[in-house]
């Protein structure tokens, strides 16, 4: 007989449980993504101009892209502890299918990197002076938005984990994947202040999310079988 | 199908079947043949030690035996069936501790052990105690484990042996990072799991001090 192993359920939640853990002692990895966001999105008004009209106009924008660079900012802290440690290799051999272990850090990984970006927004949207209707619009957007730009980024970072000079090939590889989210989510903050309902774009959103969800970990799960390889 | 199922069943017969075997593996890396017609056995109650030079692929044997790496060519059963048919009863029984021993640095040597019996088999924290006291590593339980020398975190790794309900242990230079006791301890592991039934393969230049040794010489 083999051995008894643990339910898929419960080395899931250990798995997430322990990312948490990992995340809240080193808080720097979850700081640096956020203040990024902060520093992004405070430089536009300097560099733009100061008057409330034009940063009306550009506020969703900018968010959205300082959202998108703060997460692939954050990406790459995603697999590279656990691959120079070894624990990465743990992982691999466990008796639980990968796409779960791998859902489980990238769940972590928004909860800890994205989540924060999305809860400041509203602070940051009133800053750059957002039109007060598109509060919603821009809020729930990059809720749904973000976790998508993790699973997706998460692939690039499964396949370049195991290379030395990484440099930029992270962001070749994300960006492309990363730009139809950050259109379907400005366009929805656009078209709401032109009157447009906001539920059709956030069904785009929440289809990318689900396709991303059942997709990109399987995807991350193969590229860290030959990244280990 | 029905000829292959018969000596299945007669091989059964005849018990004995090996816990872990190779037939005719066959690896080659940048153009160099590591190995190729590589057969072994490993029974039930073996502690099997390979042995070659400096990139002789000791490290690669491993991994692909793990089904770290899939660039070879032969098969590999798994209590006599392959392993790529039963993936799951097969990772459910194996430990393996490789250079890199899976450690996060992060973490104490209790949360790292929480985790990875978690993934096979979820331990009480007790028996981790109990674990973490027996490879000495009394008093570091609650440390982040960068503030534990190497041969300490090599100890975390050895500590899962104690915990994992895994017949067969593959292990990768286990020797490297230990002093005497430690040497001394895991020698004895070794000598307990084989006496309990279990199996062992492991690399190391380190003249094993264990009865009823095989080995198994690459390059």
């Amino acid at each position: 007989m083999s051995a008894v192993t643990t339910t898929t359920g419960a080395a899931f939640i250990a798995t997430l449980r322990r990312d948490l853990l990992i995340a809240y002692k080193k808080k720097h990895d979850v700081v640096n993504p956020f203040m990024f966001f902060l520093i992004v999105a405070t430089l536009f008004p300097i560099g733009i101009s100061p008057e409330p009209e034009r940063l009306g106009e550009i506020a969703a924008g900018v968010l959205w892209i300082a959202a998108l660079l703060a997460a692939m900012l954050s990406m790459d802290s995603l697999y590279r502890s656990d691959f120079e440690d070894g624990s990465l290799e743990q992982l691999l051999l466990s008796p639980h299918p990968l796409y779960f272990m791998v859902l489980a850090k990238n769940i972590a990984h928004w909860l800890v990197s994205g989540l924060p970006v999305v809860l400041v927004s509203p602070l940051i949207a009133y800053m750059l002076n957002l039109p007060d209707e598109a509060y919603l619009a821009v809020f729930l957007t990059l809720l749904i938005g973000t976790p998508v730009l993790s699973l997706l980024g998460s692939i690039g970072v499964a396949l370049t984990v195991g290379l030395g000079s990484r440099g930029l090939i992270l962001a070749v590889i994300t960006l492309p994947m990363s730009v139809p989210v950050l259109i379907a989510g400005t366009m929805a903050v656009q078209q709401t202040l032109n009157g447009a309902p906001l539920l059709g774009y956030l069904a785009i959103l929440g289809a990318l999310l689900l396709g991303s969800l059942a997709l990109a970990p399987l995807a991350s799960a193969a590229a860290l079988r030959i990244t280990v390889n | 199908m029905s000829v292959a199922t018969t000596a299945e069943s007669e091989s059964l017969a005849n018990s004995k079947i090996p816990v872990l075997a190779a037939r005719d593996l066959y690896c080659e890396r940048d153009d160099r043949v590591l190995f190729q017609h590589l057969n072994f056995e490993l029974n039930a109650g073996q502690v099997l030690q390979i042995q070659g030079s400096n990139g002789s692929g000791k490290t690669t044997l491993l991994r692909i035996l793990c089904g770290l790496n899939d660039g070879y060519q032969g098969s590999i059963f798994w209590q006599g069936v392959e392993v790529t048919e039963q993936a799951e009863q097969f990772y459910a029984d194996l430990l393996y501790i490789g250079h890199r021993v899976g450690v996060s640095k992060v973490l104490t040597p209790l949360e790292n052990l929480r985790w990875s019996s978690t993934l096979q088999q979820r331990v009480d924290d007790a028996v981790i105690y109990q674990a973490l006291c027996d490879v000495g590593l009394r008093g570091f339980e609650e440390s982040q484990c960068f503030t534990l020398s190497a041969g300490q975190q090599q100890r975390v790794s050895l500590a899962r042996l104690l915990i994992s309900p895994a017949r067969l242990w593959i292990l990768d230079e286990p020797f490297t990072t230990l002093d005497t006791t430690g040497v001394d301890l895991l020698e004895r592991l070794l000598q307990q799991h084989a006496d309990k039934g279990g199996a062992v393969l492991v690399t190391t230049h380190h003249s094993l001090q264990v009865p009823d040794l095989q080995r198994l010489s690459l390059g």
